[in-house]
């Protein structure tokens, strides 16, 4: 019983020690007072009206929703891709492959993103957006192609040798049978690939084409300056949106799969 | 419908020979089993025709034409699986329609096709519905309706009923050959099962570790095997060893050590010569148990005892043991049973018995 207890309490306190930080951010965005700290003085929601007339932020927020978007939308289109070659199709070297896509992960990624610039300056390739998007798919891919490869292979072949035999060409079997069945894995993987280039910090300080900032690399230069409320406020928005859009996404889900 | 042929055909994964050398026709309209067991290469064969694997030699013929280089897409099969695999994101009428899309039918004619399909496999009404509301027993029906919907040129069946509970097996089992011989579609059928094969087949074709052992009508199959396999996997049979002693006139004598000399049909001794090493078969059903000394004058028969009895409702198999070799009896209870232990005569007919050369340990 005792044992239990204290398991119990420990739980609790390592919960508290994970979750604190963010709910004194959340706690802090609605603090009328000047200055980013407690005690709360009184509610209020001028740091978000703040935040709307701050033109730098809301033109980082623009490239970081464009960013994650178009992440997630390569990020899965080639994730699918390999995928599907990797386990429907017989290629030589197989393991290699894997492991070479699924190795961003394992790389640090400082080491990743000077590794991407000194390839570019090689090629004499100056930073760009381009540059950027590259790689935020570099890094969201591994995450999409183990998501989408673990569902692949629990798809049974003979569905598509079924669509096969019922004259549906490779390229219909694909639309009409293998996609659908895959689309939650999809679904998954490009909501991953968004929520981590939405995310991303460190390789986007290297990435990034001069003046031009995503949400953390904004945050990240305005508390050189000073802890600002509106910081707190961007930072609720910023867990709004990546704890909100995943569950947003699987509620929705979970109700189409009901009116099914 | 059409004729499928196969020559030589053999197909190797590495450097294992999964089928070596096989030459079948299937008969335009027929309904032909490949019959084996687990892994003795009947799945591949039936993939071979669909071109869902590329035979590694020899060809393969729907029709007349060569179809060796015809992807899937081209060569109007029907597939039924032994899971299903209607797409589980379809409606049953989705499902159906499948294959009409691909074939230019209009949405009309496809609806009417769909509607006399689930008619056809007394499933009426069913359309909106989606693959997991029905029973396992509708699914295959459904994907029966699936693949004949098309008027396919051949349909190919991979163990459909396995998935399915005794009873129920038994029932589309009927419903399935019905349904063949009144469409008249050339139908290729795999199992593992003798009495599926049995029951339904024109003919059969046994399969044994990639080869084709015989192929037959059931009953050719089954009354005269070819090769101790097939004898042994056909229903039970008791192989009995013995020596050709002449083979002139219209018998063959054989010499067994168990139940002394007796003659066979000379059709039954396949072409063996007097001194030829061989083995009689006696199907178990043949093999009639008298009380100890009152076998019937003038038979052939030998003492023996029962080991072991396995009593199944109206029949009875019994385990005997006959000096060194132990034979089984099948056969209905008529009176009491022998009990275990019990001293008998064991008779068998040898104008039912079939004769088979020795075989050399295959490798
Ligand atoms: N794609 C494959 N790769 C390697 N071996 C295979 C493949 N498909 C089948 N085999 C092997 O070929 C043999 C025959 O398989 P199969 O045709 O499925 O047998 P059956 O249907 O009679 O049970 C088996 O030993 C199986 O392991
Ligand atoms: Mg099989």
């Amino acid at each position: 019983m005792r044992a239990w207890n204290l398991i119990k309490i420990y739980t609790v306190l390592v919960y508290i020690f994970m979750f604190a930080p963010v709910a004194v951010v959340l706690l802090l965005a609605f603090n009328s007072s000047q200055f980013g700290g407690f005690p709360i003085e009184g509610f209020s929601l001028r740091w978000f009206a703040k935040l709307f007339e701050n033109e730098a932020i809301m033109r980082a927020f623009e490239t970081s929703l464009i960013l994650g978007v178009l992440t997630a939308f390569f990020a899965t289109t080639l994730g699918i891709l390999a995928s599907l070659a990797l386990v429907r199709y017989k290629v030589p070297g197989k393991e290699w492959i894997t492991t070479l896509l699924i190795s961003p992960v394992l790389v640090p990624e400082t080491v990743l993103a000077v590794g991407l610039l000194i390839f570019l300056r090689w090629l004499s390739m100056p930073r760009s957006f381009a540059v950027l998007l590259l790689g935020h798919t570099m890094i969201a891919l591994p995450f999409v192609v183990l998501v989408v490869q673990a569902r692949l292979v629990g798809i049974r072949k003979e569905y598509e040798e079924a669509a096969r035999s019922l004259g549906a060409n490779p390229l219909q079997t694909f639309f009409q049978v293998t996609l659908p069945l895959l689309m939650p894995a999809v679904f998954a993987g490009a909501l991953f690939a968004f929520t981590i280039s939405f995310d991303n910090i460190t390789a986007t300080i290297f990435w990034r084409p001069a003046g031009s900032e995503t949400v953390p690399t904004q945050i990240f230069g305005m508390l050189r300056n000073s802890v600002s409320p509106e910081i707190n406020a961007l930072g609720f928005v910023m867990i709004v949106i990546t704890v909100g859009v995943p569950l947003m996404a699987g509620g929705l889900a979970r109700y189409f799969a009901r009116k099914r | 419908m059409a004729q499928v042929e196969l020559r030589g055909v053999t197909k190797s994964f590495g450097a294992f020979l999964a089928v070596k050398t096989v030459d079948i026709d299937f008969q335009e309209g027929s309904f032909t089993t490949l019959l084996g067991p687990s892994g003795c290469g009947k799945t591949t064969i039936l993939r071979m025709i669909a071109g869902l694997e590329k035979p590694t030699g020899g060809d393969i013929l729907i029709g007349g034409r060569r179809v060796n280089d015809v992807p899937v897409h081209k060569r109007n099969l029907g597939i039924v699986f032994q899971n299903y695999a209607l797409f589980p994101h379809k409606t049953i009428g989705e499902n159906i329609a499948f294959g009409l899309k691909y074939r230019g039918v209009s949405r009309a004619d496809a609806a009417k096709k769909v509607s006399d399909a689930l008619d056809i496999v007394r499933l009426p009404g069913v359309e909106d519905r989606y693959p997991t509301q029905l029973s396992g027993g509708q699914q295959q029906r459904i994907a029966l309706a699936r693949a004949i919907v098309i008027e396919p040129d051949v349909l190919l069946l991979d163990e459909p009923l396995s998935a399915l509970d005794a009873n129920l097996r038994e029932e589309l089992r009927v419903e399935l050959k019905t349904i063949q011989h009144r469409i008249g579609v050339t139908s290729v059928f795999v199992t593992h099962d003798q009495s599926e094969a049995l029951a339904m087949s024109d003919r059969i074709v046994v399969m044994s570790a990639g080869r084709v052992q015989q192929q037959g009508e059931p009953e050719e199959v089954y009354n005269a095997p070819a090769t101790e396999f097939v004898a042994s996997f056909l229903g039970a049979a008791n192989l009995i060893e013995a020596t050709v002693a002449s083979a002139d006139g219209a018998d063959v004598v054989v010499d067994t050590r168990h139940f002394g000399r007796f003659a066979v049909p000379k059709k039954a001794a396949n072409g063996l010569g007097p001194g030829a090493r061989g083995k009689v078969v006696a199907r178990a059903e043949k093999l009639k148990l008298y009380p100890a000394a009152s076998a019937p004058e003038g038979g052939v028969s030998a003492p023996g005892t029962v080991e072991a009895t396995d009593y199944q409702g109206q029949i009875v198999r019994y385990f005997v043991r006959v000096g060194d070799i132990q034979l089984q009896s099948v056969g209905m209870i008529d009176g009491s049973p022998f009990q275990e232990g019990t001293e008998i005569a064991v008779g068998i007919r040898p104008d039912e018995c079939v004769v088979l050369p020795a075989e050399e340990p295959s490798e």
